[in-house]
């Protein structure tokens, strides 16, 4: 499964910021609980990246992990907002009030 | 911080979705005041609940707690409104309104823990970007259960109290494009009006329709086509997409109604590739927004490295047809 992922990533740079410390953790499941695309699964010892490729940097795993092992710059994937946020037209490259 | 009075009496509603709140359905998918479409903030009881029943997070956005009250049909609940400022509950949580300290806070308002003598809560999957469950249970007592994605695989999942991974994954199927056109619409009705009005009075209303098709084109027919359309990026879907839409609304009428070939087709085509195509992929880039997938880097990766490329193609494709309309290339070709 591994070096499928390697494989995939490695002809492009990554996508997302998304890093993992399986050191830390104690494969209590929670980030494949939030995950909304099954970047993450239990494993045998500790939780396994196995579709890294699909992470949208929602920040869900990083803000749940009881161990920290997961680190994410999260943020909306809102071109809108960020060109918004480059043109000064909103401080921060956030959804606006309605979104 | 707010002066809010707290909660005595839990607030009632039902499993019902009537005509009312059909018609509210409606008016949100069109964008319709759209911070109106808000629920009151605060405890609400289904049916006849007693201290042991569950309890269910929702955003107080009519859509959200609609979804969650009319899927849970028959079981007797508790649901806890937070005040996302009329937002759902995934956007919510993206920018911390459905998020951990107003959360804590309702369980505090509504005086949950009196209400019920268990001290479990359970919230929206799409919740956990703005919740961090281990803090919530820290700061209130109540244990954070993840419940599936999309509330009506809320009673399956009540039986194990368990997702399956299907559950757990969020989709972006034809359906859920479908139903965000309008709002992309809207979003450009204002120009398209000023192009139309513009075309009637300028007496090119052929024109006009064309830069209609091209919007259109961009705001409708891309999120319909968009697993299918190759490529990763947006932009270069677009590109592709906006390609095909200038050979049907531009080169192919003009072959075959105006009778226009060789040369002067391929310079026409041309030109109107360099300054129609970019239109169709930026509106594509503006999607990025709607979907349930794209991430942070990967849009600002594609917004440094195709913005400018499209801004040299439009202003080359403009400075082009001036100067082929100033020389009237026609004739010289």
């Amino acid at each position: 499964m591994s070096t499928k992922i390697s494989k995939k990533t490695a002809k492009k740079e990554p996508v997302n910021t998304l890093e993992y410390k399986p050191e830390l953790c104690i494969n209590c499941g929670m980030c494949s609980t939030v995950c909304p695309h099954g970047v993450f699964k239990p494993g045998k010892d500790t939780a396994k990246i196995v579709r890294f490729e699909a992470c949208m940097e929602c920040g869900a795993c990083q803000l749940n992990c009881s161990m920290n092992a997961i680190k994410v710059e999260s943020g909306v994937g809102c071109a809108n907002a960020m060109i918004l946020a480059a043109l000064k037209l909103r401080k921060t490259a956030s959804c606006g009030e309605s979104c | 911080m707010k002066t809010e009075n707290m909660q005595k009496e839990p607030y009632v509603c039902d499993s019902i979705i009537t005509l009312v709140n059909r018609w509210d359905h409606f008016l949100v998918r069109f964008g319709w005041r759209r911070n109106h479409h808000r629920v009151r903030p605060g405890l609400y009881k289904l049916g006849n609940p007693t201290q042991e029943s569950l309890v269910f997070a929702s955003a107080n956005y009519t859509l959200s707690f609609d979804a969650l009250r009319s899927s849970l049909k028959g079981i007797d609940c508790y649901i806890l409104v937070l005040d996302t400022k009329g937002i759902n509950v995934w956007c919510a949580a993206g920018k911390g309104t459905f998020g951990t300290d107003e959360l804590v806070h309702r369980i505090e308002m509504t005086e949950l823990s009196k209400v019920v003598n268990h001290r479990s809560i359970i919230l929206p999957q799409l919740g956990a970007p703005g919740v961090c469950a281990h803090e919530v249970r820290k700061r209130s007592g109540f244990k954070v259960e993840y419940g599936p994605v999309r509330a009506p695989d809320l009673p399956k999942y009540l039986e194990t109290r368990t997702a399956t991974a299907e559950m757990r994954r969020v989709r972006f199927n034809l359906r859920d494009r479908l139903e965000l056109i309008p709002v992309e619409i809207k979003a450009f009705l204002f120009i398209m009006i000023v192009v139309i009005f513009t075309g009637l009075f300028t007496r090119e209303i052929w024109k006009s329709l064309q830069i209609f098709g091209i919007l259109i084109t961009g705001l409708a027919l891309f999120p319909i086509l968009l697993p299918w359309i190759p490529t990763r990026d947006f932009i270069t879907k677009g590109l592709l997409l906006g390609g095909v839409a200038v050979m049907m609304i531009y080169s192919l009428p003009s072959y075959l109604i105006g009778g226009i070939v060789g040369w002067v087709l391929v310079f026409e085509t041309l030109i109107n590739m360099l300054i129609m195509t970019p239109v169709v992929a930026f509106l594509a880039l503006n999607f990025t927004g709607s979907t349930t997938f794209t991430s942070r880097t990967g849009v600002r990766r594609e917004i440094f490295m195709y913005i400018p490329i499209l801004a040299v193609m439009f202003i080359s494709g403009i400075v082009l047809s001036v100067i082929m309309s100033l020389t009237n290339m026609e004739v010289i070709i």
